[in-house]
């Protein structure tokens, strides 16, 4: 049994360290809006926040975050600024790449309030969205960003 | 159009067409909602539609949730006609049924940007019948005949002053006949189609509660990984079934035909159990196939004698009495769907029925094949359509379904198979490549007299439906060819049939996006040929106040055609006509010393008829420019050693954020028959962006993608 932290509740896995942390949110845990699509670390659409830091979960193993805080799209409130954001830009298309590249923005905007056009190009970059969803991508970081900054967040 | 009718005649006579009694309870949902309330309400005078006491509106959608907003595009031609309360209205995904076909190609399918182009009439009569009857309903709820009725915002409205709401009629409504040919609304009385609503499946997207068909999971369900022939026509040898049972969560190996099954608890250990069946395979068919001896197979179609596809006037003598001909070959290389989500289907074989999960373009397609496997007949296979992380066109093919249903049957337990990144790359049915050569020739003042065009690649429809090869001629493989929006007086098109083991398919708009960027490429060098502006000269050869006449002329306009550019930038046009619709793209660029092309800005301009969802076609317009930008960047599936060489998106690049360019859209109003929205938003995309780059640099790029080292200046 190995014990992480999800969205803030204590969580066993019956799973080899070695699995990857995706397959043991997803079939373990039924946590499924974790996605599997390259499993190679290629495509950032299994990302997760492990201890608030965006990571790629098909090559993080479970053992490897025993007793760590990891964050899926539930775990943010349904207000957080980044799901209203892409709800009020209308992000989505088929919707599948989302919940990881807004786990991603997270991160951004943690590290960067106010991200330039070319800080935004250059953090999701290496994520893949084959909708072309991205200039909506583009404006709801911005829109996240200055909503965050009216909160005084 | 041409494609048009042969799509629907091999629908007429493809044995993929069954006819089927009326699905016993076409709307039971999978997960056992209970969305039908017993008893004779709620009104439902079509199964697309009901109406509650409540006043609730739910609209059942048969189309697949590929993102495409359709899902809230249905929802509002209904809610138009029916003068709904918009705030009123759900939807909810209906199962595969007979209720649910494309009235035109009897099969339910998405794809070819059907989903409204295919309902538009469907759609408005169900909406204005269930309005027409809700009138009758309070006419004689309140006993009067006499006197005007409208309807407004869900409610009925009497000319003296009196209301009632849809959900208080539904009771008088449900016992009425429903009239099979309502009067429809003039479009200047639209309030719900034009404008842009939230899309209703979008909140719980990002909320991540979406279950698409790989989330899906169904009690006692196991997971299933394919072992499939690494080389076109390998088959296995041996394997190591104990090694593999020895991973912790396996189930059971099962040997299929050519293939082996590896089923596990969890989608890991079918992985590992995968790798550890150490499956030994037979040499392949084709241990010569690579991309050298593609290329050399393509070229050598080429010159072999084609089938005609078309043949007006006189070309041969036309070509001769020309001022100037111009000759040049094209090139387009095998891509993939690459659609984020591997493909999946889940299946649940049971004694008298079949359950199907999956994220299906062709639910009434698993139905029937999963009836054959099965022996049931189609009304017991319940296909339940789940969202689908992108498609493309690839999630209509059912070699999957296939798997699930047979390792269910062997499991006697519900299986989903699942395939990994590097199986979805290697399995795909790809777009077919293409090689073409073009002739053509311009008369003393630049008009164009004469084209002849030969084609040579494989064909999609001879393997899905052979029938649709007539004479020889692939219609899908000469698509945006045969029926370019151009007159030209003398026009010749040959088509050579490549069949090579490489497994092709259909591909966001199809042939068009393969054709459109040869015809358009080349009609650019012809504009150059004949020094004229190739906006102008595109125009001279398509009739005034046409349809494809108008959308460009509004992209060049909006687009700023005319307007100066900074130094070292270029623009390009092109344009195309398909799935009764028009598109025109513009593309500006440069070319830095390096060969590399920076795509600046691309303007999309679209003539889909009514325009019955601004946003969603916005948004398919802005993933139409990314994903045609892509394929003229990057996009190459390769191959050695008669095998696909290409396994993952690390082999496999595709435009990401910082490539994008700022992305315009302008959407021609008119109140024509909704056109196709998905697929037109793609084809010209990829020749505005080669034009442009001609532009730029003079140099043309006649390959897809394209060939980068023509444009370094080493």
């Amino acid at each position: 049994m190995i014990t992480i932290n999800v969205n803030g509740s204590p969580r066993q896995v019956d799973a080899d360290p070695e699995v990857p942390l995706l397959w043991a949110l997803r079939d373990h845990l039924g946590i499924t809006s974790v996605k599997y699509t390259c499993g190679i670390a290629e495509c950032g659409i299994c990302t997760v926040l492990v201890d608030g830091e965006a990571q790629r979960s098909c090559i993080v193993n479970l053992g490897d975050v025993q007793g760590r805080d990891i964050t899926t799209i539930e775990g943010l409130p349904e207000d957080h600024p980044v799901k209203l954001a892409w709800i009020e830009k209308q992000v989505p298309q088929c919707g599948y790449c989302q919940p990881g590249i807004m786990l991603q923005t997270v991160d951004l905007l943690a590290r960067v309030p106010n991200p330039t056009e070319e800080q935004i190009d250059d953090a999701m970059d290496n994520l893949i969205c084959r909708c072309g969803s991205h200039p909506k991508i583009k404006t709801a970081i911005q829109y996240a960003a200055a909503m965050t900054a009216r909160k005084g967040g | 159009m041409k494609t048009e009718i042969t799509r629907r005649s091999f629908l007429k006579q493809s044995s993929l067409v069954i006819a089927v009694t009326a699905f016993s309870n076409p709307l039971r949902l999978f997960n056992g909602s209970p969305a039908q309330a017993a008893g004779k309400l709620p009104f439902k005078p079509h199964a697309f539609l009901e109406i509650a006491t409540d006043d609730t509106i739910t609209v059942w959608v048969g189309q697949t949730n590929l993102g495409q907003g359709t899902h809230t595009g249905i929802p509002m031609v209904i809610a138009e006609e029916l003068d709904a309360d918009w705030e009123l209205v759900r939807v909810k995904s209906a199962p595969a049924g007979e209720a649910f076909k494309d009235p035109l190609w009897h099969s339910q399918f998405t794809g070819g940007s059907t989903s409204i182009r295919h309902r538009w009439d469907l759609l408005r009569t169900v909406g204005a019948a269930a309005r027409q009857m809700l009138v009758e309903a309070a006419a004689q709820q309140w006993g009067v005949t006499a006197g005007k009725f409208t309807t407004e915002n869900g409610q009925v409205v009497y000319s003296d002053g009196r209301r009632l709401s849809y959900g208080k009629l539904v009771e008088t409504a449900q016992k009425l006949r429903v009239p099979e040919k309502p009067p429809l609304k003039q479009a200047e009385a639209y309030r719900i189609i034009g404008t842009s609503r939230a899309r209703m499946d979008i909140p719980d997207k990002v909320m991540g509660k979406t279950v698409y068909g790989i989330d899906f999971t169904a009690p006692g369900m196991c997971i299933a990984v394919i072992a499939r022939p690494p080389q076109f026509g390998a088959s296995f040898q041996s394997y190591d079934e104990p090694a593999a049972m020895a991973v912790k969560g396996m189930v059971k190996v099962v040997p299929l035909e050519g293939r082996i099954a590896v089923c596990a608890e969890t989608t890991y250990a079918a992985m590992q159990g995968r790798k550890a069946l150490d499956v030994k395979w037979s040499p392949g068919s084709h241990p010569d196939l690579n991309d050298d001896t593609i290329d050399a197979a393509f070229k050598a179609h080429l010159e072999k004698p084609g089938a005609q596809a078309k043949n007006d006037g006189d070309v041969r003598t036309a070509l001769g009495q020309a001022a100037t001909t111009l000759e040049q070959s094209y090139k387009i290389h095998y891509i993939s769907h690459a659609q984020v989500e591997p493909i999946n289907c889940t299946a649940s074989v049971e004694r008298a029925q079949c359950r199907i999960w999956a994220p299906t373009q062709g639910a009434t397609t698993f139905q029937e094949v999963a009836a054959k496997l099965t022996g049931l007949p189609v009304e017991r296979v319940e296909v339940n359509i789940l969202p689908a992380g992108g498609g493309f066109g690839l999630r209509g093919d059912a070699s999957h379904v296939t798997d699930a249903v047979l390792l269910s049957k062997a499991l006697k337990r519900p299986v989903k198979v699942i395939y990994t990144r590097e199986d979805d790359f290697a399995n795909d049915f790809f777009r077919p490549a293409s090689q073409c050569r073009i002739k053509a020739g311009l008369d003393k003042e630049g008009g164009l007299i004469g084209w002849s065009h030969k084609v040579a690649a494989p064909s999609v429809w001879s393997r899905l439906a052979p029938g649709m090869v007539k004479n020889g001629v692939c219609p899908d493989a000469v698509s945006g060819v045969w029926d370019m929006p151009y007159s030209i007086p003398n026009h010749l098109v040959d088509y050579v049939m490549v069949n090579l083991p490489i497994p092709v398919g259909f591909w966001r708009s199809v042939g068009f996006s393969v054709n459109g960027f040869a015809v358009e490429s080349f009609m650019d060098e012809l504009a150059h040929a004949a020094g004229k502006d190739p906006v102008e000269f595109r125009l001279a050869h398509m009739g005034k106040g046409s349809r494809p006449y108008n959308i460009l002329s509004l992209l060049a306009e909006k687009g700023g055609w005319k307007r100066p550019l900074p130094k070292g930038r270029a623009r390009g046009v092109a344009v195309n006509a398909c799935f009764e619709s028009f598109a025109a793209h513009m593309a500006e660029v440069s070319v830095g010393k390096n060969g590399a092309v920076t795509v600046h800005k691309i303007v999309c301009a679209i003539d889909c008829g009514t325009a019955v969802y601004p946003d969603a076609i916005r948004a398919q317009a802005e993933g139409g420019a990314i994903m045609g930008m892509s394929t003229a960047l990057h996009e190459r599936v390769r191959f050695a050693n008669g095998s696909v060489k290409t396994a993952n998106y690390n082999d496999y690049p595709v435009v990401t954020m910082s490539e994008v360019p700022e992305i315009e859209v302008h959407i021609a109003k008119n109140d024509l028959k909704a056109g196709g929205v998905g697929e037109p938003v793609l084809p010209s995309v990829a020749p505005a962006i080669a034009n442009a780059v001609f532009q730029a640099t003079g140099v043309r790029l006649r390959e897809l993608p394209f060939k980068k080292d023509l444009l370094s200046k080493g």
